[in-house]
């Protein structure tokens, strides 16, 4: 499967590359991702899932050293012109990492935070937001007296939760989740699948996982990676179940990797 | 099976040894410690009479107290808190956060390590030569403003510190939702590391408020009450210094108390600052 047989594109990736100094971290990267739909990178840690994935916020602008060439199509505009506003891009495309990153601040200002950013809300439209947010998220029940206290005062599994819901407040339409049940027990993780799913409704959403099961779970599409290189990009059932490439095979029943 | 039992005999007898001068070292430095504690408990506990808060210093042969001195030492050290506090916080941040790239980062850190060892009374005199010469009177502003040179580079360094213990995700994680620069730092990082930068501002409050070099060039002393900080100025450290010398005994006992305020003053900001650092390390 390539670009072309995508049927509702949202993000179109073409001949990307990304640099750490010197190094290749991506080597003409040709991708499509489907609008709200999952999509899954796997692939052995150092192939370049988490790199690929942070160049659709720009998040490796933070550092100096790393620069990305290439294409990133998002509704028709290449994020990664240098006039894309990187603002306005993130406020389109959220992201929550592989370790919760609770603001240290209340629940409820966790949430505000990102709002306040683009929107002037007020208190009482502020509170909706929150409300909503909480509850796309799963998590409204377990905090809603609590939302004075600090975020960083829950459990991991809600600490994520929070910080997905602290995502999707912003109202993005892309959703990326670098790892996002990697540090969290089995029944946190199983929340958050649960919450994947019913999520992708709305949103765009890539996850980067380093549990092959995971991907199998909740992804429609699924790409896999090997040192800089795609793979294999297709549908999730037809990439575990009846993968093209023999490197993909020896990696999903654990001959390698 | 015996060889084994030797080489395991023998980890004993070295963990042993090895234990035993650990402690005893450290027995040795606490004797030292629980002596000079002992000592100055012992002298200044009798000399700390309710006088010493209500009377000023005295002439030699009469009797006084340390009000005066008292209140020279905090007012110096709270402005030279208020001056040196918000320069430190924010080279700290500067260093912290903008600091990875480019020359002014690494000679500004340079410069501030020195400033950190550098010896106070070479502050004192650096603050002699530009300030007291020029205005030509020993004044509390020229106290303050020695002060505020030693409160500075200890607020740099453990801002910066603190600042870079805050792990880079939760900047990503701000900026990742679009928030500009000085948001991030302001409302995120800052914030994380707020108990860390406030503990440093606490041990440098305690670093200076003991600290007589500087002040003996610059503020001098004052047998009056004085709140004019254009005047010369009493202060603990100086008031100890010349009264533990003197050969009055009234005099001594006075240098006692001081002693034993100033100590008790610096014991309780270090508990305090270790202690809302561990509350800020459990809550992270």
């Amino acid at each position: 499967m390539n670009i072309e047989t995508i049927a509702n594109p949202k993000i179109i990736i073409k001949d990307l590359n990304f640099y750490y100094g010197n190094y290749r971290a991506l080597k003409d990267i040709n991708l499509s991702i489907a609008e709200k739909m999952v999509t899954a990178f796997i692939g052995p840690s150092g192939c370049g899932k988490s790199t690929l994935l942070r160049t659709f916020n720009r998040m490796y602008q933070l550092y100096p050293q790393q620069k990305a060439t290439g294409e990133i199509m998002l509704d028709g505009a290449n994020i990664l012109d240098s006039k894309q506003d990187l603002n306005m891009l993130r406020a389109k495309i959220g992201m929550v990492f592989q370790k919760p990153t609770p603001f240290p601040m209340s629940i409820y200002d966790n949430i505000a935070f990102g709002v306040k950013l683009y929107e002037n809300l007020n208190k009482h439209d502020m509170e909706a937001r929150v409300e909503w947010a909480l509850k796309k998220a799963a998590l409204w029940g377990e905090v809603k007296d609590k939302l004075k206290q600090s975020g960083t005062g829950l459990s991991g599994g809600q600490q994520q939760r929070l910080c997905i819901a602290r995502a999707i407040a912003v109202k993005p339409q892309v959703l990326l989740l670098d790892e996002p049940t990697s540090a969290l027990d089995p029944i946190s993780t199983a929340h958050i699948e649960k919450l994947i799913d019913e999520l992708k409704e709305d949103f765009t959403i890539v996850i980067v996982t380093h549990n092959m099961q995971q991907a199998a779970r909740i992804s429609d599409y699924t790409a896999y990676m090997y040192l800089g290189d795609l793979i294999e990009l297709g549908e999730t059932s037809t990439v575990f179940t009846n993968p093209k490439r023999k490197e993909t095979e020896d990696y999903i029943t654990g001959r390698f990797g | 099976m015996n060889a084994m039992l030797n080489l395991y005999a023998r980890r004993r007898v070295i963990n042993a040894v090895g234990l035993s001068i650990s402690v005893l070292a450290m027995l040795f430095g606490l004797f030292w410690l629980c002596w000079i504690l002992w000592t100055l408990l012992d002298h200044g506990l009798s000399a700390l009479t309710p006088v010493v808060f209500a009377q000023m210093t005295p002439p030699p042969g009469s009797a006084g107290g340390l009000l005066n001195a008292i209140a020279g030492s905090l007012m110096m050290t709270l402005v030279g808190t208020l001056i040196g506090t918000p320069i430190g916080i924010l080279a700290g941040t500067y260093l912290a956060e903008f600091g990875q790239r480019g020359w002014m980062a690494p000679i500004t850190r340079f410069i501030n390590d020195v400033l950190l060892s550098a010896p106070s009374i070479v502050i004192g005199l650096f603050v002699y030569e530009v300030y007291v010469v020029k205005v030509k009177h020993f004044s509390g502003w020229a106290g303050a403003l020695a002060l505020s040179i030693l409160v500075i580079p200890i607020v740099i360094r453990t801002t910066e510190n603190m600042l870079r213990l805050v792990p880079s995700t939760l900047r990503e994680a701000a900026a990742a939702l679009g928030a500009p620069q000085w948001k991030v730092i302001n409302f995120v990082t800052l914030r994380a590391a707020r108990a860390g930068i406030i503990t440093g501002v606490l041990l440098a409050v305690a670093r200076i408020s003991g600290e007589t070099a500087p002040l003996l060039f610059t503020a001098l002393n004052n047998q009056f009450w004085s709140s004019n900080m254009n005047q010369p100025m009493a202060n603990l450290p100086v008031v100890i210094f010349q009264f533990a010398m003197s050969p009055y005994a009234d005099w001594q006992n006075l240098a006692w108390a001081g002693a034993l305020l100033i100590t008790v003053s610096v014991l309780t900001l270090n508990v305090l600052a270790r202690v809302l650092f561990r509350q800020s390390a459990t809550t992270h």
